[in-house]
């Protein structure tokens, strides 16, 4: 039984088509997967080494290689705090500091109640805005601490289903 | 230029003609320069991981890796520059940085390709400081353990598990200092169990479950000897403290099969440790098998037989496949002199007097050496499956279809793991019916096809992908493609015989082009039990006993049992009750005599055990399944057995023959070199570990007077017939298997 929705897996059988070697369509394949399913699961893993033709070792290789791609579920929301130079230079190590006390976790760990989950990233491609932390496919840029509790405060309260401006 | 295809090139102020498209790296060694490396290993894809092999080359700006650079006309390269001993000794200080310093209790201290190249290459000092990340080793398998800090990531334990062994059960997770080897199944290995990844580990980072800290290599003889299970004729180096054998591997690659060995050759040997090892002679007394001594076991034997010669009783003699070929030798001269009985025979798994029969008057041009394989344009397999049972067979034709794109037909009746190198696959119903259609007689319905060649995923993309062959048109089509060939080795296994193997042989010899032939026997020496006469019918060197002469084959000894039809039979190495159990009763009148390691089914039987050396533990020659000699030496002992040879001698003298004079495996050497067609071999190459080619081609072989069935063991990857159910090891990975499913 395939983890994934018909659509899904119609989009792979495209995905397929599309590259020389059947194998190339694996890291786009294993991007969507997550999208899907939040993180890749076992059956994820098997589905799309049966779907590749490819041993789950030779999945489970490419997925440990790529930091963005997980083997564990996140938090509702994922809270991506960069740490590289330029938001470094900018208070992003506070910011990662604060989330750190202020959800109770560390680095790639989720909190209890399933809301929140942290990860200290490198380069997020935001120096421009520095320092910018990234929830889910959110940017949040320009930050101060200030600013990031009411972002959170935010996303908290949109997990509890108020609704919020934001 | 003289030759346009030798590129000339100048390293250390040295010219080097080499051939276009050789590695720097090659081209080095060549010509005796030494370029150290972890991670090139000849054969295996391109890796450039280590950069221990950084050389300077003119006009390119920074260090080049020698293992991935091809050499160029006008190429100037140093290799011992002051930068390049700089080079290498960082890429030292690196790997060390988070590598334990263990080696005193590392089982590969002393064999150690860091070790040597830390000693000529590193730096008397590293930089670093950090404490060293320290991992728990893990067991992944009975015979895998992996101590992760040692790794240097060269990746040839990935390369070698997937390359050479289309297993693909080792892989590398994550990256940069994280990174690390990983099995197939995130905690344990789900493999063949072949230990490739272990010999070919430059560190100690793979271990050996069945070795690993039992001693140091340094308190080892190392003795090179043939592996006793498969008829493939690998040669395993015993690693032998006190005459103990610890361990099995093929680490100098001097053998037939290179850097090859299976599991059984691997890990298969502790059977010679087993406890239930026999140890003293033992007869039967009130009913139940006690100890006696060797004087009083041989005079009871020869006693007996000269009782039953005096009363014209029958005596049948069944040899085996793993003794030695001076031992089968001497008893087929021992029971046509001595007991001067025509009935002997041994356990078939070939057909090799109707492979012989089918090319008289042939020459050495028609018989393939295992190593031609690795490079045959095209390999028709007929039965068999040789991943388990021929496990060099199989790697060699994975070889030739990873490095020469090999096309391999295969002909079975099963589904085999070879599919996956196949250029054509036919699965039949009948392969007899099969072998006759594609040597023009009867229709392809004649021989059902029950499956065909289906698509599958190449891992090497430079090979076309099979094309799917419909069902009605395969074995047309299969017959079709072949008769194009102009080069083939046709393989076959004992699950063809007699006609079918005169019908492939005539088909092969009716292609245009060269084609030779290889056949398959279970066991060690089942070649040469063939070769040197254990035959009710055929004297060594297959020639036929004068007409009326033969004698009772093994089928007509074993029926002739119940009809008390002999006074004796002689089992030497061999366990024919396993397969033809016999009733109680059956041997009231026979006076069994049986010599083995083991109380076998067989031996349970006897009125008489004698207890014998198994092939590790006596020095002598063996031929491999394609009819390759090679030199027996003797790795362990055991005390209270001893060889074939030596109890045939004996006996020989306890029953009056007193020319037969003290055991030499020297001196029947020689006899069997004047006597047996094909084994006039040069000495010198012979015990140089050279395999020459016994070519025991003799003119027609008449058919055997009954047809009797050939008996293939069909083992799997971890049996071995009788022998392998005595090694600890084999068992161990064989139950691992069973509790996980």
């Amino acid at each position: 039984m395939s983890p994934f929705s018909p659509q899904l897996e119609a989009r792979f059988r495209e995905l397929m088509q599309r590259y020389p070697a059947r194998r190339s369509a694996l890291v786009p394949m294993l991007l969507y997967a997550q999208d899907e399913l939040g993180w890749l699961t076992p059956a994820a893993v098997q589905r799309i080494a049966e779907l590749l033709a490819e041993t789950e070792l030779a999945v489970r290789e490419v997925i440990g290689y790529y930091s963005m791609l997980r083997t564990e579920p996140t938090g509702k929301y994922h809270v991506q705090v960069c740490t590289n130079i330029s938001c470094l230079l900018r208070g992003g190590d506070e910011l990662y500091a604060h989330c750190e006390r202020r959800l109770g976790v560390g680095h790639k760990q989720t909190a209890a109640d399933g809301v929140f989950s942290l990860e200290e990233v490198e380069c997020i491609g935001a120096c421009s805005w520095a320092p910018a932390v990234q929830v889910n496919y959110d940017f949040h840029q320009e930050l101060t601490v200030e600013q990031l509790d009411k972002i959170l405060d935010a996303y908290a309260a949109r997990a509890r289903g108020e609704r919020t401006d934001s | 230029m003289a030759d346009p295809a030798l590129v000339h090139l100048t390293v250390n102020g040295q010219p080097l003609q080499v051939p276009a498209g050789t590695l720097l790296i090659e081209a080095c060694k060549q010509h005796g320069i030494e370029v150290p490396s972890f991670c090139y290993y000849p054969n295996l894809s391109l890796q450039a991981a280590c950069r221990m092999c950084l050389v300077e080359i003119e006009k390119m700006p920074k260090l080049q890796t020698a293992c991935t650079v091809v050499v160029s006309e006008g190429m100037v390269v140093n290799s011992d520059s002051e930068t390049v001993h700089r080079a290498r000794k960082s890429a030292i200080e690196f790997i060390l940085t988070n590598h334990p310093l263990d080696c005193p209790v590392c089982d590969a201290g002393g064999e150690c390709e860091l070790q040597d190249m830390t000693f000529k290459y590193g730096a008397e000092q590293g930089r670093f400081v950090e404490p060293k990340r320290h991992r728990e080793e893990q067991q992944w398998s009975p015979v895998v353990y992996f101590d992760r800090p040692r790794c240097i990531l060269c990746y040839r334990c990935v390369r070698a598990c997937g390359e050479g062994m289309d297993v693909w059960a080792l892989g590398v997770a994550n990256r940069g200092i994280n990174a690390t080897i990983i099995p197939s199944h995130q905690d344990h290995l789900e493999c063949e169990e072949c230990g490739n990844c272990i010999d070919i580990c430059p560190v100690g980072a793979l271990t050996s479950g069945a070795y690993r800290y039992q001693t140091r290599p340094w308190e080892m003889q190392h003795v090179g000897a043939i592996c006793t299970f498969c008829g493939d004729g690998c040669k395993t180096t015993l690693g032998v403290r006190n005459g103990e054998i610890l361990r099995g591997d093929n680490r100098d690659k001097s053998g037939i099969n290179g850097d090859f060995l299976c599991i059984k050759g691997r890990y298969g040997l502790d059977f010679t440790r087993h406890p239930e090892r026999l140890k003293q002679p033992l007869a039967r007394r009130d009913g139940e098998l006690q100890p006696v001594s060797w004087g009083y076991a041989l005079e009871t034997a020869a006693k007996r037989w000269r009782e039953i010669q005096k009363a014209q009783g029958a005596i049948g003699v069944i040899g085996s496949t793993r003794i030695l070929n001076e031992e089968a030798y001497t008893l087929q001269k021992f029971a046509r002199q001595v007991l001067g009985t025509p009935h002997l025979d041994h356990h078939r798994t070939a057909d090799f007097p109707a492979l012989f029969d089918a090319l008289a008057g042939r020459g050495a041009e028609s018989l393939a050496r295992l190593d031609d394989l690795k490079t045959a344009p095209a390999v028709l397999l007929v039965g068999g499956d040789p991943t388990p049972q021929h496990p060099l067979t199989a790697w060699n034709l994975r070889w030739g279809y990873r490095q020469h794109k090999t096309r391999l037909y295969v002909l079975n009746s099963g589904d085999i793991k070879l599919r996956r190198q196949a250029y054509r696959y036919a699965q039949v119903a009948s392969l007899a019916a099969a072998v006759r259609y594609l040597n023009g007689e009867g229709e392809a319905q004649s021989a059902p096809l029950t499956g065909v060649a289906e698509p599958s995923e190449k891992r090497w993309p430079q090979t076309p992908a099979a094309e799917v062959a419909r069902l009605d048109e395969g074995l047309q089509d299969f017959r079709a493609r072949l008769r194009q060939e102009q080069d083939v080795i046709i393989v076959f296994s004992g699950d063809i015989a007699g006609d079918s193997v005169r019908d492939l042989v005539a088909f092969g010899n009716s292609l245009s082009g060269q084609t030779r032939y290889l056949a398959l026997a279970d066991n060690a020496n089942a070649r040469g039990a063939a070769d040197m006469g254990l035959y009710p019918d055929l004297l060594p060197g297959y020639v036929p006993v004068a007409a009326g002469q033969a004698g009772l084959n093994l089928e007509q000894m074993l029926a002739a049992l119940p009809r008390q039809g002999l006074a004796s039979l002689y089992v030497v190495g061999a366990n024919p009750f396993r397969s033809h159990p016999v009733a109680a009763g059956d041997l009231k009148q026979t006076f069994l005599v049986v010599q083995d390691l083991f109380l076998t089914e067989t031996a349970r039987q006897a009125d008489l055990v004698f207890p014998a050396l198994c092939a590790y533990e006596k020095a002598g020659t063996v031929t491999n399944t394609g009819g390759q000699v090679q030199p027996q030496r003797r790795g362990g002992g055991c005390e209270g057995a001893k060889s074939d040879l030596e109890i045939l001698h004996r006996l020989a003298a306890a029953m009056g023959e007193a020319a037969w004079g003290a055991a030499d495996p020297d001196r029947t050497l020689q006899e069997i070199r004047a006597q047996v067609k094909g084994y006039d071999l040069p000495l010198a190459k012979l015990l140089a570990g050279e395999a020459p080619l016994a070519l025991p081609l003799n003119g027609r072989v008449p058919r055997a007077a009954a047809d009797l069935p050939l008996r293939p063991h069909h083992d799997t990857l971890f049996t071995a017939g009788t022998l392998g159910r005595y090694s600890a090891t084999l068992n161990s990975v064989m139950e691992g298997r069973a509790d996980k499913r």
